[in-house]
């Protein structure tokens, strides 16, 4: 054996290959057009935007006979990870996915999905969803279009592995299309062809095979650098090691989605100096309903916390829809998110206002940190050297189970507002919960018990209107004392001008977002 | 193919011949659509890349303005992997891409224009290492900056124009426009401003140079003008274009941002695989194909309208300020044409345009789908708005008083009569299948009641002009191959960006032929086959390209129908050539394969080419008069919104397109073409925004993670798109027409009918001050002007 880190083993074309640890942080997409020159998988901005680079990811379903009895929970039909053949199949983008983070995983792209043709042979027969592009005209330039395949194709999936549960309908399909950009067609065939696959649901991805594959690389050493080396790389698979990990290595960056770190390198070239892969430790992936609340772990991608978090609290639904779209959501993290402490990351400020704590770990020590309290300042937290952000937990509201949201007299409300509706960063997002109390005479206006108003675009972090909040707890739930919380509004924030939007139109949009938790609360209000 | 066996006749019972199936008109798919979705066609980064292939990378400006005094060469050169680095003094030729105008340098020499522009480029083993060593240049160029001029109205004031300013006048009252407007009725005067338009091509900018023998260079280029690709780099590098040859199989989209602008990157590659006799591949990023290359022009209109009681514009004063950037590009005929379509649909008795190209210290404004046409067209359209709200009257209303008439009314501004009118049944039709009038009700119904949500509704039609304005680019080249086996190879001038511009050449040469589409093939578009071809733009892609192509199919076919007539013993005239045979009028046949063997043995020549040049036009360019365009395209949309007056939020509830492509060559591209324009305009006009950081310079939104075009969800399920049942005046191929630009300016319907909200939410004749794009902001602030208890300020913004 030659000397080195062990190579990075993943399957692809239905074979396991290895490939040389190398520069840890090269994309998949250098990797399939650069080295292996598979060039269907396009790049088309290199920063997860466009979905060009739409690529399926699939991994062992580690408790595929639990879930099987189980799903997940989704509000549209569509929203985790595919599970079929003991594993779960994810759309991803390939430009910012970082190559060393396949391992143990199969990669496929659109190659996969028909066999090239044989000179003088019949014409291959294509994907459901390949064919449907083709009859319904979906395809123009056709740069976009392997990206749009692959995601039609995890759709497909989907639907043919739960063939009773109802077909999304257009809208949930052009959801589940958000994350892939078309510049000629409008759209309109594209989600034609996406329906019109649905009407042959009989599953088609080249999964056969995969599983045993995926369970024989299990025991394949997992890639990983000298401690020291730069660019280095671990990927501990336990959560004692990576505490032991992170404490010896305070300065590692932690990488869970990469996501967002995967642009400072394509676009920045900056270096992340060591990493530690968070994807294949196993406690992070747990997401669990506990008796103190909803249990997120840090490897829990975006999409699956979601479909949790909607399951439990309905109003969430809105702001899950127009939270990235879903290749990112996908691959990032919801705890990435948090921990990311960007003032505009959209998941913190209604869990904020759901009253959120983060679980710390930092070697064998343990500690619960409101998330409130975590933000310091712009991109800095209240981690210790050492520390990392385990999980996070969104505690219930009323018993577990129920419809919480307007449970116990609460009203939750999740909002963005962006220049585009769908896989826009927000201008503003807000999280608004609100408890009233029944009125303390009869046809007199019912009371503020407590309220929780977070905001993100606001300020260098994510944070709660303290003034306006002071300006409604306790008081009756009137126009004059909603103006008094609009008015408080502009003090207890100063937001910037950027390219997103004004100042002003901030703290417009702020005052208005409390205004919709009126109409939606107030007697005989009405949006 | 061995030698082919003597032809024989087939004189076994005659059939009757089966009906002829057309192959033109047919809703075929895109020639390459099965391509596209297996991800096995081919675009520029995906060909094989020769052993020693290098990468280059474009060091940029990140200035806006500045002296540039020199470059630390060796520090670039000491970066891992780098293999050379060239600057302007490097290009043994002239350093110049400007298409129109010499003022366009490649790389800079001397002096920065603006924040991003290229200085240097760093060639490196690999794509990664030389844009890494690039991504240095703010360190190792030594600058001195200078005041960079970033806002249009001020350049305009200080009279920095990158072309004398423009002016096209037209009075039919003997007292010219000025009197026609003192003695108006009424009188409006108001602002609009309008942003611009990145084209946001989902494959970027990307050339791939290959050196050849001789010293000659093989170029693969994302481009929609490989002449022009061609001639740049052989004048770059002091080659003779015989030596310089660009091939372009497809684009992954281009909306006019290839058309001038993806020379800066073939004369990079072309430079440094000459000097370094490598192959060498430039592909900017993303975010530096934003930073470099130009957009839609965004304009600044100032106007005075004169009108009677019905909305009838007697009168028209416009300045049109159009942000060409730092050089001149294509923004002369850009401003030309949005000149030529200040009147939209309508007639103007009395105009005065004034169109002025401020220079800024910003990208240069280049072509993107409509090249000004939309700019100049929305302005009137805003104005008839405004006009009919000053009134109390129906947008609708005022714009078909407005209208064209048929024999009279009907002059355009620049003198060429609109002899082609369908405005008035294609809207009809359309007010019809939209319901627009019980609609119309619906919504002002809706308004009342809902205090917070408000609806709105607007019509929208469209007149664009078809041809180049530049008279001489209307010419077209194409060749056909008959190869011994019955197949079919034809090459054009046209370039293939997504439009389907193969599928409908290859329709006319299988039609023509009387051949299934799958006997002809369309090949990569090339400098070494057609010669000295227009770009592929002005929407007249299959105009020009297919009726060359069906001259040259059309020789043939004489010729072949001659060897058939021969053996047969009738007039070659009578001979047909359908369903893969050729018929004699008695019912004998002959295979296709079979006719062109005999023509091959019988020494007939089995290629043939073709040329086109539209008839009829010519162009006064200092008065701005003539026949500048071939005919008209017409369309129209119907567009209902939903504004939440909360936030500016709003979604598009329905839209009912209905667009004049004449007799289509191919309805589903053509619809294709439609929709997708119309999508493309909605989104310039509301999502899209560019923003420039006000004290850099810096393009803020570079990269779609900040530059936000419609997605999948912003079209509502309630798209009703048609084909207006036309067939063109002119004799133009098949009778069809244009279709690339026209229905962009459909997009204004959701313009308007956002303003229609915004109204809707103020007193009964508030004039909503809404600039274009009318992001949330936008509207919010429109939505805060028409609320405020304060009169009206003046229309627009």
């Amino acid at each position: 054996m030659p000397d080195g880190p062990a190579p990075v083993r993943f399957v692809f074309r239905g074979q396991p290959v290895a490939v040389p640890l190398g520069d840890p942080t090269r994309t998949v997409l250098q990797w399939l057009r650069e080295d292996a020159r598979q060039c269907g998988t396009k790049e088309g901005c290199a920063e997860g935007d466009c979905g060009a680079c739409t690529v399926l990811v699939a991994e062992l379903d580690t408790d595929a006979a639990a879930t099987a009895a189980a799903p997940l929970p989704s509000a549209t039909g569509h929203g985790a990870a595919v599970r079929a053949e003991g594993l779960r199949i994810r759309p991803v983008n390939a430009c910012i996915r970082f190559l060393p983070s396949l391992h143990g995983k199969a990669l496929l792209t659109v190659e996969d999905l028909a066999p090239p043709p044989t000179p003088g042979g019949p014409a291959p027969r294509l994907h459901p969803a390949q064919q449907a592009l083709v009859d319904c005209h979906g395809s123009q330039c056709g740069f976009c279009t392997p990206g749009f395949v692959m995601t039609m194709a995890a759709l497909h999936e989907a639907h043919a592995r739960q063939p009773t549960a109802p077909a999304p309908d257009r809208a949930a399909l052009a959801e589940g299309l958000a994350g892939n950009l078309c510049r000629c067609t409008g759209y309109r065939p594209i989600l034609d062809a996406a329906q019109q696959m649905l009407a042959d649901p009989v599953p088609r991805l080249p999964l056969a095979g995969l599983r045993p594959h995926l369970l024989a690389l299990q025991d394949a050493p997992t890639p990983a650098t000298e401690p020291g080396a730069a660019p280095a790389w671990q990927a501990p698979r336990q959560l004692d090691e990576l505490a032991r990990l992170r404490l010896a290595h305070p300065e590692a960056r932690l990488l869970a989605g990469g996501t967002d770190i995967g642009l400072w390198v394509t676009k920045q070239f900056r270096p992340l100096g060591p990493l530690i892969w968070l994807g294949d430790v196993a406690e992070l992936q747990q997401l669990q309903a506990t008796p103190d609340g909803l249990e997120i772990g840090a490897a829990v991608p975006l999409e699956d916390a979601w479909a949790a978090l909607t399951h439990h609290w309905p109003a969430l639904r809105p702001l899950w829809r127009r939270f990235a779209g879903p290749p990112v959501r996908h691959a990032g993290t919801l705890v990435g998110n948090l921990a990311n402490g960007s003032p505009i990351g959209d998941a913190a400020p209604v869990l904020m206002a759901l009253g959120a704590a983060l679980r710390l770990r930092r070697g064998s020590a343990e500690r619960w940190l409101a998330l409130q309290d975590f933000y310091l300042g712009y991109q800095q937290n209240a981690l210790q050297p050492g520390e990392f952000v385990q999980s996070v937990r969104v505690p219930w509201l009323t018993a577990p189970g129920l419809d919480s949201a307007t449970s116990r007299g609460w009203t939750v409300q999740a909002h963005k507002v962006s220049k585009r509706r769908e896989c826009d960063i927000s201008a503003v997002s807000a999280g608004l919960a609100l408890q009233l109390g029944p009125p303390p005479a009869p046809g007199a206006p019912p009371v503020v018990q407590d309220v929780r108003l977070a905001f993100g675009g606001m300020a260098a972090t994510v944070r709660r209107a303290a003034g306006a909040e002071a300006a409604l707890r306790g008081q009756p739930w009137t126009p004059e004392r909603l103006a008094a919380a609009q008015q408080a509004l502009d003090q207890d924030f100063t937001p910037l001008s950027d390219l997103r939007a004004s100042a002003a139109y901030r703290q417009r949009v702020a005052r208005a977002l409390l205004q919709r938790l009126w109409l939606a609360t107030a007697e005989g209000g009405a949006a | 193919m061995s030698t082919p066996t003597a032809p024989r006749n087939t004189p076994q019972t005659p059939p009757a011949p089966p009906e002829a199936t057309p192959v033109v008109g047919q809703p075929l798919p895109h020639e390459s659509a099965t391509l596209h979705v297996t991800g096995r066609a081919a675009y520029c980064d995906d060909l094989p890349e020769p052993v020693g292939t290098l990468h280059a990378a474009l060091g940029l400006s990140p200035v806006a303005h500045g002296r540039l005094h020199g470059l630390d060469r060796e520090r670039l050169l000491a970066q891992p992997g780098v293999v050379a680095v060239f600057t302007a003094a490097d290009l043994p030729g002239e350093n110049n891409v400007g298409p129109i105008l010499h003022d366009d340098p490649i790389l800079a020499d001397g002096t920065l224009r603006y924040l991003g522009q290229p200085v240097f480029a760093v060639v490196a083993h690999s794509r990664e290492a030389a844009r890494r060593a690039a991504a240095l240049a703010s360190q190792v160029l030594h600058i001195e900056p200078l005041p960079a001029q970033l806002d249009l109205r001020a350049a305009h004031a200080a009279q920095d124009w990158v072309v004398p300013p423009m002016h096209l006048t037209r009075a039919t009252h003997p007292g010219g426009v000025d009197q026609a407007l003192a003695e108006a009725p009424h009188q409006l005067t108001g602002h609009f401003s309008l942003g611009g338009q990145e084209q946001f091509y989902l494959e970027g900018q990307i050339s791939f140079a290959l050196p050849q023998d001789d010293g000659g260079l093989l170029l693969h280029c994302s481009t929609q003008h490989p002449s022009e690709m061609q001639a740049l780099v052989g004048h770059a590098l002091g080659l003779p274009l015989h030596a310089v040859q660009v091939s372009c199989r497809r684009m992954g989209g281009g909306f006019g941002g290839k058309e001038s602008q993806s020379a800066l990157f073939a004369c990079v590659a072309a430079l440094a695989a000459q000097r370094l006799n490598r192959p060498v591949k430039l592909r900017p990023d993303r975010d530096d194909d934003f930073l470099i290359t130009g957009r839609r022009h965004g304009f600044e209109f100032d106007w005075t309208a004169g009108f009677d009681d019905q909305g009838r514009l007697l009168a028209l004063e416009i300045t049109l300020l159009g942000q060409a950037g730092h050089s001149a590009d294509l923004s002369p005929p850009v401003m030309t044409r949005a000149l030529c379509h200040v009147d939209n649909a309508y007639w103007l008795p009395n105009v005065a345009l004034h169109g002025y190209l401020p220079r800024t210290h910003t990208q240069s404004n280049t072509a993107f789908r409509g090249f000004g046409g939309p700019q100049g067209a929305l302005v009137t359209e805003v104005i008839l708005d405004t006009v009919a709200r000053h009134l109390g009257l129906d947008p609708l209303a005022v714009r078909q008083a407005n209208y064209y008439g048929v024999g009279e009314r009907h002059l355009t501004p620049y003198g060429q009569p609109v002899v082609d009118n369908v405005l008035e049944p294609l809207t009809n039709e359309l007010l019809t299948s939209s319901a627009y009038a019980r609609r119309r009700a619906e919504i002002a119904a809706f308004n009342v009641g809902s205090p917070w949500v408000k609806r709105g509704l607007a019509f929208s039609p469209v007149k664009f002009g078809i041809s180049f304005n530049v008279n001489h680019y209307n010419q077209a080249g194409a060749l056909v191959h008959c190869y011994l086996d019955g197949s079919v190879l034809v090459n054009h001038g046209g370039t293939e960006m997504g439009q389907g511009l193969n599928t409908k050449v290859a329709q006319v040469v299988a039609h023509t032929l009387g051949l299934r589409l799958d006997q002809v093939r369309c090949s990569a578009t090339d400098t070494s086959k057609v010669a000295n071809t227009s770009a592929t733009a002005a929407s007249t892609g299959a105009d020009l390209n297919g009726k060359a192509a069906q001259v040259a199919a059309l020789a043939l076919r004489e010729r072949l129908c001659a060897v058939a007539a021969q053996g047969w013993g009738v007039p070659a005239s009578e001979v047909q050539l359908h369903s893969g045979h050729a018929w004699a009028p008695d019912g004998r046949h002959l295979a296709w394969a079979l006719l062109v063997q005999q023509a091959y043995l019988a020494r007939v020549q089995l290629w043939a080419d073709g040329f086109y040049a539209t008839p009829g036009l010519h162009w006064d360019r200092q008065t701005l008069t003539g026949r500048p365009f071939y005919y008209f395209a017409y369309g129209a949309a119907v567009s209902e919104v939903e504004l939440d007056t909360l936030t500016g939020e709003w979604t598009l509830r329905r839209a009912d397109l209905l667009h004049d492509v004449g007799a289509s060559l191919n309805p589903a591209l053509d619809i294709g073409q439609v929709e997708g324009a119309f999508v493309q305009g909605m989104g310039w006009l509301t999502s899209e925004e560019l923003v420039w950081h006000p004290v850099s310079g810096k393009l803020l939104t570079h990269a779609p993670s900040t530059y936000k075009i419609p997605t999948a969800g912003d079209v509502p399920d309630a798209l009703h798109t048609r084909l207006f049942q036309n067939r063109n005046a002119e004799d133009t191929v098949h009778r069809s027409k244009a279709v690339g630009e026209p229905p962009l300016l459909l997009g204004f319907s959701v313009f308007l009918a956002l303003r229609d909200a915004v109204a809707a939410a103020g007193p009964a004749g508030c004039q909503p001050p809404l600039r274009a794009p009318a992001t949330p902001e936008s509207l919010l602030n429109a939505l805060d002007a028409v609320r405020s208890p304060a009169p009206p300020a003046a229309p627009g913004v």
